[in-house]
């Protein structure tokens, strides 16, 4: 098999991946460090991001707001030192992405704005218009070209992290354009693959976010943390899930049900506020969880619109006009127009919640290292500790650049300390799973598709917004068969190159693995936090018994196992969660 | 909702068996909203599994997605199937591009010409800055924030010509590139970009066609970009007459 010797392999290149590998290259340009994605690094999903980042400027605003922000938004189960590490370097990675030439969106003297965010208690978020993951993303990547120390492997796709004698080093790719396996031998291996929301039927996400990352790490022995936290951003368009930004809210927009009522004023986020006047903390600028749950008790209560794509309410943005939404919703007008048919300064835009986002992920601490010598995880697919149960919009964007610069720096600094040489024996072993791998193409009975589709619609039935112990365990009863299935699974296309079929076959297996993580550490978790809620007596949160981390290992035959472990708690105690008038008063 | 069925008519080509692509026709049902990729990922899911195309954010920002479609250049999942009805719809590949396999074509030769023009900030050492970020109003945004849109869908080298004729092209895109940054107010490479884009091929065998700006699913305006730069590069010489070195060091 073909092998590429580099100093730190970065899995990866959205966001997370490319500030990573610019940390390499800036701590030491003498470091190799190799890309590998299986996607062009521009396509990778952090370019659908669209509302902001967050990163404390300006005299009104304070690091100690955003990091209460951030634990209360999250239902205490924040690791505090990450969340302090994260709010003290947001703002400076915000002005490194502004030096690298991101188009950040300017007041007319020419300094930096910021606009309103859910659960965010002051204007915080750095935007360019609605296309901040975009430029986010082609800022990093453009900027990356002129590290010669950085190369790529572009259209890679990964199988497996290579693991010697319990220190990862190295991962086995499949080179899609020339058809052929490559092995990627490293000092350090950063995992920056993103989340998994396309294990739900309705998600936000592009087809690439199938987990496959997480799931790498989970089989080589890390273990998957708070998976049983799973974000539904509360406005996705009704049938494709594509992502409607909170900063529409965060510009005025509001929610209104089918009686042209703004309902979220009767669950705990009111009083209202007048059309045009948005506040922190208030109404449509509440945190996600909760503008998702109100969601769901208007759709019991039969007060949401149905439309042929399903049930909706509507997000009106038609008193803020025509010229400012184009100037900082362009692309909200485009996809609403383009997907819908409407003009959001005529008519309000049908919206309802849609998974988005994964909370949980590989399990790291605040130096971004996995439990796992030499691997290191950042972004989504980590479980950082950052987010709690819950979080808040544009601390993702935030976390990227400030975490993955440490993620860079760090796996830097053990190349340099410990950098490992080839192994005849694992370059066998490699062989040998690249073979298993290859034999999946032409064979099988099961067609992924129809697996792929069941398990969303599972996912969705016993793992959404809204969780009982029954829902929960059919859930799990239905995913067991699936693996079941899926060791027969039908891979027609036998071609080398650009074999989809198989790739989007691997992914699937990937999928089944997080999706039982998911719904195996929501069953074990009895009480509602966060984007957690019970139905079944498990109504409130209980920090006697659950103010911990759930981590799910992964096991050979059979559902994963759990196990606990404690949340770092520095300043801030767990207190009530509140919002609204409730929240101001506090 | 009564489904009618259409002709997706896509163009296969797998490298290792056949000798030249072809055309297969498939029956797909569709609805009012049914974009041309889902037409695609149900081909996929239930007739023919090695179906081989790029997708991923079926929201018009990622650019994976171009295809041929009726012969003009589009972005798959923001096209809708009932604008093709009755059909048949033809799928192709971007044309100018190398097919790798079905409509898969070869980026690699983009990546190069995006790589070469430098598409960085690049600042002047001797400047630098007083705080943690630089100034700019929104008016010094506008000379290159409709240039900061573009998505590397392709489309635009599969309408111009050039791209055919002149191998070494730089090509609508990745002149944009560099023009971005060139009228970025935190840039002073222009200097260092120069040299890529005046040459024969990198930028002068651009005839002004305009078929990259008609093409662009995102308002870019690529052509806009190149005769911009074109008319920078024009005024490089006169000051290379005019002033040798342009009062700098060289």
């Amino acid at each position: 098999m073909q092998a590429v010797r580099t100093d730190v392999a970065v899995i990866g290149g959205g966001g997370a991946g490319l500030r990573a590998a610019m940390a390499v290259a800036e701590k030491d340009p003498r470091l190799k460090v190799t890309i590998i994605s299986k996607v062009y690094p521009m396509r990778s999903h952090t370019v659908a991001a669209e509302g902001g980042a967050a990163g404390v400027v300006g005299a009104a605003d304070s690091q100690e707001k955003h990091f209460n922000d951030t634990v209360s938004g999250g239902d205490w189960l924040c690791d505090q030192d990450v969340v302090q590490y994260f709010v003290e370097h947001a703002a400076e990675e915000m002005y490194q992405l502004e030096r690298w030439g991101c188009p950040w969106s300017r007041k007319p003297n020419g300094e930096i704005n910021v606009r309103r965010f859910g659960g965010m208690s002051e204007p915080r978020t750095w935007f360019a218009a609605d296309k901040t993951g975009f430029h986010m993303l082609h800022t990093l990547f453009q900027t990356s070209l002129k590290h010669p120390s950085i190369s790529r492997l572009d259209e890679h796709f990964a199988l497996d992290l290579v693991v010697d004698d319990g220190r990862v080093t190295g991962v086995i790719t499949y080179d899609q354009r020339n058809g052929y396996p490559v092995l990627v031998e490293a000092a350090a291996v950063i995992m920056a693959t993103g989340g998994a929301g396309r294990v739900y039927a309705q998600n936000t996400n592009g087809g690439i976010v199938t987990g496959d990352g997480m799931a790498m790490a989970f089989r080589a022995g890390a273990a998957l943390r708070d998976m049983e936290f799973v974000q539904y951003h509360p406005t996705g368009l009704p049938g494709s899930g594509i992502l409607i930004t909170e900063g529409c809210r965060g510009e005025g927009g509001v929610l209104l049900n089918k009686d042209g009522y703004r309902y979220l004023q009767d669950y705990g986020l009111g009083p209202e506020t007048p059309l045009g006047h948005p506040e922190n903390k208030h109404m449509e600028l509440g945190p996600r969880d909760r503008l998702s749950q109100a969601f769901w008790h208007e759709q019991q209560a039969g007060r949401v619109i149905s439309t042929p794509q399903g049930d909706a309410v509507h997000l009106d943005l038609r008193h803020l006009g025509s010229a400012y939404l184009h100037e900082r919703l362009p692309l909200i007008c485009e996809l609403a127009s383009q997907y819908m048919g409407i003009d959001p300064a005529k008519e309000p835009i049908p919206v309802r919640p849609t998974a988005h986002y994964t909370m949980g992920g590989i399990e790291t601490d605040l130096t971004t290292a996995t439990p796992l010598s030499g691997l290191f995880a950042v972004g989504e697919c980590a479980s950082s500790g950052l987010h709690g149960a819950n979080r808040l919009g544009s601390n993702s964007l935030a976390e990227l650049v400030v975490l993955g610069k440490v993620a860079g720096e760090q796996a830097a600094a053990l190349a340099l300390a410990d950098p490992v040489g080839s192994s005849a024996a694992i370059r066998r072993e490699a062989e040998d799973r690249v073979a298993g791998y290859l034999s999946m193409m032409g064979r099988g009975t099961e067609p992924p598709a129809q697996i792929r589709r069941e398990l969303g619609e599972t996912m969705e039935a016993g793992a959404g917004i809204f969780r009982t112990q029954e829902g929960m365990a059919a859930t799990a009863a239905t995913i067991a068969g699936l693996k079941q299935r899926y060791t027969q699974v039908r891979v027609v296309d036998t071609c080398p190159v650009y074999n989809t079929d198989w790739a989007t076959t691997i992914e699937l297996g990937a999928m089944l693995d997080v999706a039982e993580a998911m719904v195996i550490s929501a069953l074990g978790r009895e009480e509602s936090r966060g984007s957690h809620q019970r139905l079944d007596g498990f109504g409130s949160r209980d920090d006697e018994r659950f103010l911990a981390h759930t981590q799910a290992h992964f096991q050979p035959v059979g559902a994963p196992k759990l196990t606990y472990q404690p949340v770092t708690i520095t300043t801030s105690r767990p207190a009530l969660r509140a919002y609204g008038a409730a929240g101001a008063k506090k | 909702m009564i489904q009618d069925k259409l002709t997706v008519r896509v163009q296969r080509y797998r490298p290792d068996r056949d000798e030249a692509p072809y055309l297969q026709d498939f029956e797909v049902p569709w609805s009012h909203d049914t974009s041309v990729l889902d037409a695609l990922n149900w081909i996929k899911d239930n007739l023919d599994p090695s179906l081989t195309f790029r997708w991923s954010c079926r929201m018009a920002i990622c650019g994976s997605c171009g295809f041929m479609l009726n012969g003009v250049p589009k972005l798959g999942c923001e096209q809708f199937v009932r604008d093709y009805a009755p059909g048949p719809l033809r799928i192709e590949p971007l044309e100018n591009l190398a097919v790798e396999r079905d409509l898969v074509v070869d980026l690699e030769p983009f990546m190069a010409s995006l790589k070469a023009v430098k598409p960085y900030v690049i600042t002047d050492p001797q400047k630098p800055l007083s705080g943690p970020g630089n100034l700019q109003t929104p008016e010094q945004m506008l000379a290159y924030s409709d240039f900061s849109m573009c998505i590397n869908c392709m489309l635009c080298y599969s309408a111009c010509p050039q791209v055919a004729l002149a191998v070494d092209f730089l090509g609508p895109a990745a002149i944009t590139a560099a023009v971005r940054y060139n009228h970025d107010s935190r840039d002073q490479g222009e200097h260092q970009r120069l040299p890529v884009l005046d040459t024969e091929d990198g930028l002068w065998s651009c005839t002004f066609v305009g078929e990259c700006s008609a093409v662009c699913p995102k308002g870019v305006d690529p052509a806009a970009a190149i005769q911009q730069a074109k008319a920078s590069a024009a005024l490089s010489w006169v000051a290379e007459f005019a002033l040798p070195y342009q009062g700098n060091d060289r």
